[in-house]
């Protein structure tokens, strides 16, 4: 029965030629922008090297600071991290890393930019890099303020050559000069919390000051215990910073910051809602699907229409079918399978086409190092998006043709 | 009941008793029940600006077996009826029985599974599927019943066999003479062995050697497998060889 749909499917679908093409034209599209946009957020917000532990981490990204007359946000700081979310119940490590800085160096002889993060020797117990040389930096660097570096693989192409080992060779940066003892794969950009050219112990900043800062430039990255309760970490950290006294309550009075996923910081800035404690992950994701459906909307409205045209030209099928002991659902499940057809062929090139535009994003370097590709989860949702998208355009036409009485259906078309 | 048998007038007699002559086990194990029942059947179209009622007052019985013909004028309600009898249309009023079962206020599954299992179908225009090969043709009543395929692909070759097209299963309908694709039709109505078969002007289309030859058919079909017809015809003669001929003029029987 299925075979017999499948061939008859694929029958229809080549005899009408053009209908097939205008339509597979129509999902391709819909499905490659679809599928772009999920790779993209597959590749931001879902665990992977060198940022493995992305599930159970718990991210101090931004804080901010209200008084009476002044507000302040930002990234937050060292001191906010280092003194308030230690020894949290559940919080297995804790580790420091600043925002990436932008920096000048003049090793090649010309100027040339990098990005340099400032982290603590923990960075690299909650990341998962694969040293490709060398290794990280300890806690005895840290305390003594070694000036030692991790590179990419990128940078030590561009400063020491192509093929070159860069292990124990040395290099200026901002004025500092650091030697390198580990060297790791590019990060991409997209990997906000991981991604720098050169990691660097934070204790070779010039000054001081950025240990004293509430908001600053640095992310606390606070990894969990398997078991543990995100909402009693969060409820704990927000009691500490309750009671934190200001020396200047006129100016600042209050700070408020909230360990959570990634995505729930995106998903708060997204929605623009700083300061409060709500949790605006599910909302991104109910909008993402509310978007998802929209985008989807138009093209299926057309297909519908051309569902339509097609099944009414076939009405007299339809009226054979049921002069035949087809039953209103058996018809529907064939037109149904019929378009799963259409729109998974139409999909397959979709995808195709996303792997093409994602390929391309890659060489272009407009996203730094990034590593976009497609996965079996990035597929599984092509799938998904295809299947959601032929079962809603092709219902309808389905439904209106089923109901279709025998006699009319047999008239529609006279052979 | 105000059910009554229509004898036609123009009875010859022409086949005797022939439904219990071939010994169709269906036939001789119900002897001469009632396949189709209407009881006071009236059908009534309604446009914008017009009411035409296309049927009136139709009471009638066929019984297993038989082979009855219907004739009329054109515009009579000859199509009207014999798509009320096979579950295509609904009638405005009045009751339906096939073969024991009511059907006034069948669920669509209900419909459905008689469709499949009591009633074969040849249309004037055969309402071959253009996309199918012969084969796969007359394989579709089939499809709606749980069987192994390969017996339905069996069933399909014999159906064939039966209408002299076998060494035609793997063209598609457009490659095809009309008479030839009427038999396809032919076959797919046979095809699941139901009780009743109806044909509308079956041989409407094609020329009298080929209408003979379909019309012959038909009488082997009833001859040997005790298979109910009803066949809505305007040629005469086909109808003489008939055994009972009902008459419509102006959607009412006429005696
Ligand atoms: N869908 C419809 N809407 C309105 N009127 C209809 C419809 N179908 C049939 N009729 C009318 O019903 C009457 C009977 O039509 P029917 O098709 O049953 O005639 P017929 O006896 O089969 O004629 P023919 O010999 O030409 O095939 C006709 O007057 C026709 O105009
Ligand atoms: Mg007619």
């Amino acid at each position: 029965m299925l075979r017999n749909y499948l061939l008859l499917a694929w029958r229809v679908l080549l005899r009408r030629a053009f209908f097939t093409a205008v339509s597979l034209f129509g999902i391709a599209f819909t499905i490659a922008m679809l599928v772009l946009v999920a790779a993209m957020f597959d590749h931001v917000l879902v665990a992977g090297a060198p940022e493995v532990n992305q599930d159970r981490t718990l991210g101090l990204y931004f804080a901010e600071m209200e008084g009476e007359t002044m507000a302040r946000n930002g990234f937050a700081g060292y001191k906010l991290v280092d003194t308030y979310a230690r020894n949290l119940p559940g919080v297995e490590r804790v580790a420091l890393a600043s925002a990436p800085a932008r920096l000048t160096t003049y090793h090649t002889g010309v100027p040339e930019k990098l990005y340099l993060k400032r982290t603590d020797d923990e960075f690299w117990n909650v990341m998962q890099f694969h040293f490709v040389e060398g290794g990280p930096y300890g806690r005895a660097d840290l305390e003594r303020g070694a000036f030692v570096a991790v590179i990419n693989a990128s940078t030590r192409a561009r400063l020491f050559g192509a093929d070159a080992t860069a292990v124990g060779r040395e290099f200026e940066v901002d004025g500092q000069r650091f030697r390198v003892i580990g060297v790791v794969p590019d990060v991409s950009f997209l990997r906000v919390v991981s991604f720098a050219d050169v990691w660097v112990p934070h204790t070779t900043a010039k000054s001081d000051a950025y240990r004293a800062q509430l908001i600053g430039d640095f992310m606390g990255l606070l990894l969990m215990a398997p078991d543990a309760d995100p909402r009693a970490i969060q409820d704990e950290f927000r009691s500490r910073l309750a009671r934190i006294e200001f020396p200047d309550p006129q100016s600042f009075n209050r700070i408020s910051a909230v360990p959570e996923s990634l995505l729930q910081t995106v998903a708060r800035m997204l929605f623009g809602a700083r300061g409060t404690d709500a949790d605006y992950g599910n909302r991104l994701l109910l909008a993402l699907a509310v978007a998802t459906m929209l985008f989807m909307a138009l093209p299926a409205v057309n297909l519908v229409n051309l569902n339509i045209s097609r099944i009414m030209e076939r009405a007299s099928e339809v009226g054979v079918r049921k002069a035949f002991g087809a039953s209103s659902i058996t018809l529907v499940g064939q037109f149904l399978i019929e378009n799963l057809v259409l729109t998974l062929v139409g999909s397959a090139l979709g995808v195709a086409c996303a792997s093409l535009g994602l390929w391309l994003i890659n060489r272009s370097g407009v996203i730094a190092y990034a590593q976009l590709g497609m996965n079996l989860r990035v597929v599984a949702w092509g799938i998904a998006f295809a299947v959601v998208f032929g079962v809603i355009s092709g219902v309808y036409p389905a439904w209106r043709m089923s109901r279709l009485r025998p006699v009319d259906a047999l008239k529609g078309v006279s052979r | 009941m105000t059910t009554v048998t229509i004898q036609a007038g123009q009875t010859h007699g022409a086949r005797g008793a022939v439904a219990d002559t071939g010994g169709g086990s269906r036939t001789s194990a119900s002897a001469r029940t009632s396949i189709v029942a209407l009881s006071d059947v009236e059908k009534v179209y309604r446009t914008d600006r017009i009411e035409t009622v296309a049927l009136s007052q139709i009471s009638l019985d066929v019984q297993a077996g038989e082979f009855v013909s219907v004739m009329g004028p054109s515009g009579c309600g000859k199509s009207t009826l014999l798509n009320i009898v096979g579950l295509l249309d609904t009638p405005s009023r009045g009751r339906v029985t096939i073969n024991g079962t009511p059907v006034t206020d069948a669920s669509d599954r209900v419909l459905a599974r008689l469709r499949n299992r009591e009633v074969g179908f040849v249309f004037q225009t055969f309402h071959l599927v253009p996309d199918l090969r012969v084969i796969d043709n007359v394989e579709i009543p089939l499809l709606y019943r749980s069987m192994p395929g390969s017996d339905r692909r069996q069933a399909a070759r014999d159906a064939l066999e039966r209408v002299g097209l076998a060494a035609r299963m793997h063209h598609f309908p457009s490659q095809l003479s009309g008479g030839q694709q009427q038999r396809v039709a032919i076959a797919r109505a046979i095809v699941g062995r139901p009780s009743l078969l109806l044909a509308d002007e079956p041989t409407g289309n094609l020329d009298s050697q080929m209408g003979d030859e379909i019309m012959g058919i038909l009488l082997d079909l009833q001859q040997r497998e005790g298979t109910t017809i009803v066949m809505v015809t305007h040629d005469q003669r086909q109808a003489d060889r008939t055994e009972r001929i009902i008459r419509l003029f102006d959607g009412r029987l006429v005696q």
